[in-house]
């Protein structure tokens, strides 16, 4: 087991406050980011030996910075309201799960479901992401440098999905409303979910998202837009037949 | 839920280490089932000895003389080593046929956890540590190997419930999810002549394999079909005598991760259970992709 090395995190500008999930439970990890309360001093926080753990720093509702520093298991950062979490490493399924605001940065992949049903705040996967990225989306925004798997977008209602990869199949089938941006090839469209014109306000927003992200060299111009074709809104009588 | 582990061994000086490597991975996913664990180990090949690995409820009395019982039925010596409610009988592979029959002849109520020439299975109702304890699978040697954790759904908390099922000689496959078709395929392989044991899907997956592989498909061939021939969620994790596979159904909700060094293929329903392995953290760590086929044959 690895010495824990406090004087790395007390090199930078300010003191961390350091938890060793090799030492100490979650529940202490977590327990101590609840209590925190709005002008605490305590902003910088690292976990150490994360080595897979679920819901790491999940339900943080202040504006600290967490450095997790290796992967991640289920829902890191579920929940999360305006802290700003980056996974040094990759994360498991549903990762920022219904999160509020803040950013979620994943420096390497994450498995299924990132950012499923989120609200609000800023979601980055540096890697790939896996299936059903941003399903049920409620207005999160999700930048994802590598690809995405199939049935992303599912039933995704508002925020923005950008993908500079490829994306899997049947992406936003049965999508409402939410635009989803992608830079590669698209595997299929799910249904009711439609290319769509790129007009400069979609460049203009792409072009805050990547900014946001720390994208650099890729331009609004290269991707496509994708969004629902809105014919899923209303039963139609015509179809009655099917059920 | 269930979780499922495998280790296939590229680096000969870690066999020695494969039990309690594997148990440690298993043990890791506790929390992913408490009903059962099973875990299927693949020894080093003698080339002169087959095995069969045999379970009791009653093991005082069914044991008890079984290896002068069955000398005596098949005209040669047989070893016994009982682990257990578990015990490993060994012959020469050309007698495993006629000593399996003798085993159920003598002792009707013994149950055969598989047989081949080098995989020993051992399974049991409790939590993974509970079974890794009680068969003292840390100090097994071996090539390869994958076990199970089960959260029970399809069928009954029993030991035969458990995973890994083997249906083939030195064949064992172990399931996360639930198949919605296995009546209709268990049907369609008993009328081929395969025999089952339980109502549980999982067995039905393991000899869905196990009579492809008969008809001359190879591992990978084999767990091509399950995509089309099999409705509902699987990961499948699967062992033969030289080979180990990997694949999901195409919906892939059920969890999966692997690693791979040049020691090593491991796999674990979440990265959990890979983070003891050694080299863990320069190893190349990805999810395996839906209706996609990984397998790896020494």
């Amino acid at each position: 087991m690895p010495a824990i090395n406090v004087s790395t995190a007390l090199d930078q500008s300010h003191a961390s406050r350091v938890f060793d999930l090799a030492e100490m439970p979650l529940r202490e990890l977590n327990q101590a980011l609840h209590n925190l309360t709005l002008g605490s001093n305590e902003t910088a926080w690292e976990v150490l030996n994360p080595k897979g753990s679920h819901s790491v720093a999940v339900g943080v509702d202040q504006p600290v910075t967490i450095d997790v520093r290796g992967s991640v298991g289920y829902y890191c950062g579920g929940m999360n309201d305006g802290s700003a979490v980056t996974v040094h490493g990759s994360a498991g399924p549903g990762v920022g799960e219904n999160m509020m605001s803040g950013s979620i940065t994943v420096k390497g992949d994450a498995s299924q479901y990132a950012g499923a049903t989120g609200r609000g705040g800023l979601l980055v996967i540096e890697g790939n992401a896996s299936s059903r990225c941003g399903i049920s989306m409620k207005g999160i925004d999700i930048v994802v440098h590598g690809n995405i798997g199939h049935m992303s977008a599912f039933m995704a209602q508002s925020g923005n999905l950008v993908v500079l990869g490829d994306a899997g199949d049947a992406l936003g089938d049965s999508i409402y409303e939410a635009r989803l941006f992608v830079r590669g090839k698209v595997g299929s469209l799910g249904a009711d979910c439609i290319a769509k014109e790129m007009r400069p306000e979609h460049l203009e927003l792409l072009q805050g998202l990547l900014d946001r992200a720390g994208v650099t060299g890729v331009k609004a111009a290269e991707f496509k837009r994708y969004g629902s074709a809105r014919t899923l809104y209303n039963f139609n009588i015509d179809n009655a037949d099917a059920y | 839920m269930c979780g499922i582990v495998g280790l296939f061994l590229k680096d000969k000086s870690l066999e020695p280490q494969l039990g309690s490597m594997l148990s440690e991975m298993l043990i890791s996913l506790s929390d992913r089932g408490p009903d059962s664990a099973g875990i299927a180990i693949y020894g080093t090949p003698s080339g002169s000895e087959a095995k069969i690995t045999i379970q009791s409820a009653k093991p005082e009395h069914d044991f008890r003389n079984l290896d002068a019982e069955l000398a005596r039925a098949i005209g040669t010596p047989v070893n016994i080593a009982v682990k257990s409610t578990h015990a490993v009988v060994r012959t020469t592979p050309d007698k495993i046929d006629e000593v399996r029959e003798a085993i159920q002849a003598l002792r009707p109520d013994i149950r055969i956890m598989g047989a081949g020439d080098v995989v020993e299975i051992y399974k049991e109702v409790g939590l993974p540590e509970a079974v890794v304890d009680r068969f003292d699978v840390r100090s097994m040697t071996g090539t390869h190997g994958i076990g199970h954790t089960r959260m029970a759904t399809e069928s009954a908390v029993t030991t035969m419930g458990a995973h890994p099922f083997s249906t083939g000689a030195d064949q064992c496959l172990v399931h996360n999810g639930s198949l919605s078709n296995h009546n209709n395929v268990r049907r369609e392989l008993i009328r081929e002549g395969m025999k089952f044991e339980t109502e549980n899907d999982t067995e039905v997956a393991a000899a869905y394999l196990s009579s492809q592989m008969a008809h001359g498909k190879n591992l990978g061939e084999a767990l091509e079909g399950t995509l089309s021939d099999l409705d509902g969620f699987f990961t499948f994790v699967v062992g033969t005598k030289n080979g180990f596979g990997v694949v999901r159904d195409p919906i892939a909700c059920k969890p999966a991760v692997m690693a791979e060094t040049d020691q090593y293929v491991a796999f674990g329903s979440e990265y959990r259970a890979l983070t003891k392995l050694p080299g863990i953290d320069n190893a190349r760590v990805w999810e395996p992709e839906p209706a996609t086929v990984y397998f790896w044959e020494h």
